[in-house]
Order: C-alpha cells, then structure tokens, then sequence
C-alpha cells in the first residue's frame, strides 16, 4: 500500500502496525478509540495474526506482556479510564525490559470523564502512571501521518532499547480523517531476542521474564542499569519541530492535536506581522529539553498550550529553567481551544514582552 | 486557500459519508484534506455533524469556529450553525424539512429542496448528495471528475449500482443550488 | 545398583524457600514428573503466580514467566497465542486465583484457551502471613478473620473447580488432594491427564489441588493434613468436575 489513502487515525495506526509486522493485538472496547480493536479483528485475520478482545484492560496488557515475552510484536490500544488499568502491566513490562507498544487515544478526566479530546494524561504517561523508577518512549504524533511514521518506527525503538513505547494520541487523532501514505521507513539493526520465553528447545538455557528481585542491592542494581538505558534514550530520542522560531518573538510550546491548532494561530499572527513561532516537541518523553534551551536566549517569552490544566508546561519551566517567562494557556474536559483564542492569548504575552 | 465546511443533520442523513466524499474528492484533486466527525454517546438518532477542510497548505485545526460554508440538513442543525458561518461566506439549508429559511443577510443563502429532489429521483437516502451538489455549485471547490473518483471508492463493490444515481442528485442539487 | 528414586530432571536442582511441611514441594515435583514423563519440558513455558509460589520460576527446569497477582491465566494467554505449539502452563494459588484473579481465570476457561492451570488451594494466603483468602472455610481463623471466619460478614468460600465446570469452554477440571500417598498418585494422574489434553489441543484443563499450610494454620505438618481430610474434603469434594472424553461434568 504506497498510495495516499484517507483514513481515520484510529484506523491508520491500526494498519501501520500490521505493516510493522504486529501480529498481535489484545484490547478492549472504550471510546474514542473503538475503531483502533474493530479495525484489528478485521485485519489480522487477514495476515494470520492474532485479535483478541480481552475480558477487561487489566487483561490485555497482560496478555500483551506474555506475548510481547514470547518475543512478538504487540500492541495495546485504549482511552484514558483504560489506560489507567493498564498501569500495572505496563510497570511490570517496563521492569522485565519488554518491547511492546501501546497506545492511548486520551479523552476528558478524572474518573469516567468526558469522550471528547483531552491531553489530561500526560503526567501519567511522561512521569510513570505505574510503580517503580521506570520510563516510556512517549511519541506524540500532531497529524496522521505522523502517527502512522511514528506507529512503525515504534515497534522498532521497542525493540531496539526492550522498552515500552507509549502512543500518546486524543479523541481529535483518533476520529479525525487526513489522507495517509504507508511507507517503508529505513530499518534499523535490532538485537536478536535471544531471551524470548518460546521453550528451550529454541535456546540452550532455561529463558525467564521476571520484573521480582527480592534483594535490595539487586534491585539497585537492575534499576541503575535502566536509567543508564533511559539515559541512552533522551541523549539520542528527543525530537522535537518547529516553526517560525528563528526570528519568533513569543514561542508557543505545544504537542500532538493542540499543536496543530497553534499553527494555525502562528500562521494567522504571522501573516499579521507579529514575530511568533511554534515549538511542537514529538517525544514527550525524551522531553526535547536540547532543541527547546537553544531557543532560550533567542525568545522573550513562551506560551504552553494544552488540553489540560497546566502539565507539559512543568518540563518547559524546567527546560527554560528560569531564563523566560513561561505562560500558559489551556482548555479542559473535551474543550478544544480554538486558533483565535491562542492567538488573542500570544497578542497579550507580545504586548507584555514590548 | 482554505475552505472550511460544516455538514449537519440527523443521524442517517449521510452527513459523515457527504463530508468523506467531499475530503476524499479534494485528496484526488490534490488538495490538503481534514475530516472531523462530531462524536458522542448517541449511536442512532441524535444529531450528526462533521467538518471537512480543503486547503493547499496542511491543514492545521481540524475544527473551525467558523466555517467558510455551512451545509444544515434539517432545522436544528440550521439553528445550531447559522450564527457560526463566517461573513461573505455560504449557507446551503435543506428546503424539504426546514420552513422557516435563515435570516442572515451577510452570507450566501442557498435553500435545496434535497428530500424532494430525492424522492422524485427514487431515493430519498440520496438527499446528502443533492445538498452537496448545491455545495459543490456554489464553491466550486473540487471539479466533478474527482467527486466521482471519490464516490467509486467509497461505494462498496456490491454497491456500484448506486453511483448513477449518486451522480443524477449531485447534478439536480447543481441545477437547483439558486442564489437569492 | 538400580536407581528407583531421583529428582525428576524438570525440577531445577537446589533448595527451595517453601516452609516444612507445606505440600507445595510435593505439587512441583508431580508436575516436573509429568514434563518428564511427557517430555515437553523442552518447549514448556510456565507462569509462577503472585503468593508463595511467586519463585516458582526458579524452580522448573523450563522457560518460565512471572506474572502480577491475578494475571497468570490472562500472561498464558499471550505466550500461548505467540508459541501455540509450547506447553503452557500457570502455577496459582488460592489469593491469586481466586480472588484477585477470578476475572482472568473465568475468561479463560470461557475462551478455552489451551492452557493448563494448577491451583493450589490451602484457604489461606501464605506468603503475606495468613490472611483470610476466599476459600478460607467458614469458622476458621486467619490474621484477618480472628473471630472466625463470619460468612454473614465475610461472605462464603468459592468452589473453583464447580464453578469452572459450568463452563464450556474447559476440557477438563478437577479436584485432587495431596494429604495421603493415595490422593499424590490420583494428583499425578489428573495432572498427567492435563497437560495430555493441552499436547492434544483440546482446550483448557485446570486440576485444583488441595494443599496444607502449617505455618499459618498454627499446625503440625502431620496435623496440617489431617486438617484436609478432615475439614477440607467435606467443603471441597475430590473428583472431576468436567471431562470432555467422558462426559464428566457435561450439560444433561
């Protein structure tokens, strides 16, 4: 498939799994993310994978770290209230070192919340969510295809470092349409999965997937050999784009579907001659603190944008660590901001920094 | 340019499938496409509405405050959207089940008779196609050939029967697409 | 001279960390005998459970899985859908099972997932020191149950093996006890038949075993089992409960 399809986003990451090679997927029914499971049970038959709708959230992701032990590619998909289920497993995954990739299509919280899109998840998706000094690659994709290019190459980074990566959507990715082109990405060398639990008939020692070390100089031990990984991580994962920075007066900082809409207030504030850009990180975990401080000494100010009540906005202030104001602006419980509503709030930080 | 466009109604008015029909036309034509449902707890019944945006630059939000063109297909969809159309821009609203017309006077007005229309031609779930025949008249946003490509992709196999007389309400929704 | 008796080459050879006493040992061993036996320990795959047993990784000579509370069933499930040709097999107990994990069991007895489960029941959780578990008799006392067990306030023990069995998707369920030489031989034979069901594909078996705690019981390892026949076998009857080749247990 090369041509240019329109799909839903739901539908596109679905497919641009099963063209990683995922042959397995384990899910349960929540909204907005439905038609991520219904394309699966669909597709995978298909290409003699396996769907399996599980009997709940806790289920799946269990599912998924017994298959993803058995060394096959797979995948979760789920909404906010799931994702939260799905915690524990994905410490569990993160402890034993095992690649998977799951996808949150976040909706409006607390609790059972709203449907409607909301970046409300992403403490819980950048800061842990489950128990334990663990981390996700959290790639946020900003359009479809995007999200298609990051789906791929997710099960690759999986792989590549045996760790979890999180697909960090919201309603707005998941049910909206753009047209989407399925295309081969450069492969990378990946390690053997030599520890796979397949019986031992595959290898010559007894293989164990395990997340319990029940001495504590043990466990240290384990836990400074993954923040060694998580260093390797952020030192060569952290991406991030931008827009009109160069000569931008007021950078606004946001992610995934909000981003979108600040380009369209960049765009319009732009064409009104106002010096502003757009700073859109796409892993938020690496968080692109390199790319963001260089901008530091160019900007006067900066304005977060998100679908929630001030949370990214936390790694900014790090990032800039002091050197800028750092403004935010933000829209909660399935409430879209709209591109005249970052721009009015860009025209008052312009008229502070002036 | 940017165009952006609201299509409401009742669900099972076809307003999702018109606006997918609209966004892939503008694909084939080479355009920047978004299309954004409305999405709710209601499965059947409710009201649907979705925004369809054709541009030549990538498509930032996929949501619009304020639509270039709205389409309404039945009276609360006119009265939720009518205020919502931007200045100088188009309201095509659905003649068959809305009696009272709009009343603003700083925006295209175009009435469609789409159930009638539909009716006369023997199918009245074509009533989506007649409304965006007078959207397509009025904008002129994708040229005819691509609509069609676009009808034959997403008409099922079994149901390629159905594009002759998709194309028939296109083109009565053209003819009778009259600007006040 | 013959060698009659050895430790069966499915069992890792060192010491384990289960109390005097306890009858775990004596359920590792049969089912280590069973791989050997059957031969299958070359591509069985095991999931230790969350409890007592939660090193039981260590122990089998066999690829191995260790699971969060609960989700044993629902692990084996992912591992068997990737190796379907690999003999799966869970190691539960009475906490994990059947209360923490009810949800994961039932499902995947209902789907029939070719997998094999051994539930070890001692109504009582062992390793978090003798709490009340849901199969914990009525009247008995446990750290959180001092008075007794109260089913008014506490609600009545779960028979696992009768419930699964209403199920159509398992193709074999049964009870077994180890508290006498009679009852380990009918233990192995059941779990033999088992793991011999899941070689053939006939879906999900699960053998529920009747096992001792005398550390948190407060007795004797000799006073343990007798506290199974005595006490146990009249709440939770020995047999099999379903049985897909004989019909045991299938709807009239």
């Amino acid at each position: 498939m090369s041509e240019r399809v329109l799909m839903k986003g739901n539908e596109a990451i679905a497919e641009a799994a099963i063209q990683a090679g995922c042959r397995f997927f384990f899910g349960y029914p929540i909204t907005p993310q439905n038609e991520l499971p219904e394309y699966m049970s669909r597709r995978m038959p298909q290409v003699e994978g396996t769907f399996l709708q599980a009997e709940s959230e806790v289920a799946a992701i269990n599912m998924v770290y017994g298959a993803a032990g058995a060394g096959a590619r797979v995948m979760t998909s789920s909404s906010s209230p799931g994702i939260s289920l799905k915690q524990e497993g994905i410490s569990y995954l993160a402890g034993a070192e095992l690649p998977a990739v799951i996808v949150n299509i976040v909706r409006g919280g607390p609790g059972l919340g709203s449907i409607q899109p909301s970046q409300g998840a992403y403490f819980q998706a950048v800061k842990g969510g489950g128990h334990g000094d663990y981390r996700l690659l959290v790639l946020a994709p900003a359009n479809l295809q995007e999200a298609v290019d990051l789906v791929t190459e997710a099960f690759d980074l999986a792989d590549l470092y045996r760790n979890p990566v999180l697909i960090l959507g919201d309603g707005l990715l998941g049910q909206m349409m753009e047209p989407v082109e399925f295309r081969k990405l450069p492969s990378r060398e990946l390690p053997p999965k030599t520890w796979a639990t397949t019986g031992m008939r595959h290898h010559p020692h007894k293989n164990i997937i395990n997340s319990l070390v029940l001495d504590a100089p043990g466990l240290e031990k384990h836990i400074l050999h993954l923040q060694e990984k998580y260093a390797r991580m952020n030192l060569h994962e952290q991406r991030a784009k931008s827009l009109h920075c160069a000569d931008a007066e007021v950078v606004i900082v946001a992610y995934g579907s909000t981003a979108r809409i600040a380009k369209t207030a960049v765009m319009s504030l732009r064409q009104s001659g106002l010096k502003v850009g757009l700073f859109r990180p796409v892993t938020l975990w690496p968080f692109p603190v390199n790319t963001l401080s260089e901008l530091v000494p160019k900007v006067k100010a900066f304005l977060t944008v998100e679908m929630n009540a001030g949370q990214m906005v936390e790694d900014v202030k790090l990032a800039v660590n002091g050197a800028r104001p750092v403004h935010f602006y933000g829209r909660m419980g399935g409430m879209v901001p709209t591109p005249e509503e970052i721009s009015s709030e860009c025209v008052r930080v312009l008229g502070g920094v002036r | 340019m940017t165009f952006e466009v609201v299509m409401a109604g009742f669900g099972g008015q076809g307003v999702m499938l018109m606006g997918q029909i609209l966004a892939y036309a503008g694909m084939v034509h080479g355009k920047q496409v978004s299309w954004m449902p409305s999405y709710g707890p209601e499965m059947r019944g409710g009201t649907a509405n979705c925004t369809v945006i054709v541009a030549d630059e990538a498509v930032g939000s996929p949501v619009v405050a304020h639509p270039y063109a709205v389409v309404a297909l039945n009276r609360p969809s006119l009265d939720k959207f009518e205020s919502a159309v931007r200045p100088g821009g188009v309201l095509i609203y659905n003649e068959s089940l809305i009696s009272t017309p709009p009343t603003r006077s700083d925006i295209k007005v175009v009435a469609v008779a789409a159930n009638q229309i539909a009716d006369e031609l023997g199918n009245v779930k074509v009533a989506n196609m007649v409304a965006l025949g007078a959207l397509l008249e009025v904008t002129d946003l994708v040229p005819m050939e691509c609509i069609i490509a676009a009808l034959k992709k997403a008409l099922p196999a079994h149901r390629q029967d159905m594009l002759a007389v998709n194309l028939a309400a296109i083109e009565r929704g053209k003819q009778a697409a009259v600007i006040p | 001279m013959a060698k009659v008796f050895a430790r069966p080459e499915s069992l890792v050879d060192m010491q384990s960390h289960y109390c005097p006493g306890c009858t775990h040992g004596i359920i590792h061993r049969l089912i280590a005998e069973v791989m050997d036996e059957l031969k299958f320990a070359d591509r069985a795959i095991g999931v230790a459970p969350v409890g007592c047993a939660v090193l039981g990784y260590m122990y089998f000579a066999c690829d191995m899985h260790q699971a969060a509370h609960g989700r044993a069933p629902a692990v084996a499930t992912g591992i068997k859908r990737v190796v379907p040709d690999g003999v799966v097999f869970t190691y539960q107990g009475d906490g994990d099972l059947a209360s923490i994990g009810c949800a994961e069991i039932v499902h995947a007895a209902a789907r029939g997932e070719n997998i094999t489960t051994i539930f070890v029941n001692n109504g009582i959780y062992g390793m978090t020191g003798g709490q009340m578990a849901p199969t914990t008799l009525p009247g008995d006392k446990t750290s959180t149950s001092p008075y007794g067990r109260d089913t008014h306030k506490q609600g009545f023990p779960i028979r696992v093996a009768e419930m699964l069995a209403t199920l159509d998707g398992p193709a074999y369920i049964a009870r077994v006890s180890v508290h006498s030489v009679p009852n380990i031989v009918r233990a192995r034979r059941a779990i033999k038949k088992a793991f011999e069901y899941q070689i053939a594909g006939k879906g999900f078996t699960l053998v529920e075993v009747l096992s001792t705690c005398p550390t948190n019981w407060g007795l004797t390892p000799l006073e343990a089992l007798d506290k199974v026949a005595k006490d146990m076998l009249p709440y939770y009857p020995l047999g099999e409960y379903k049985d897909i080749e004989s019909g045991a247990g299938a709807k009239k």
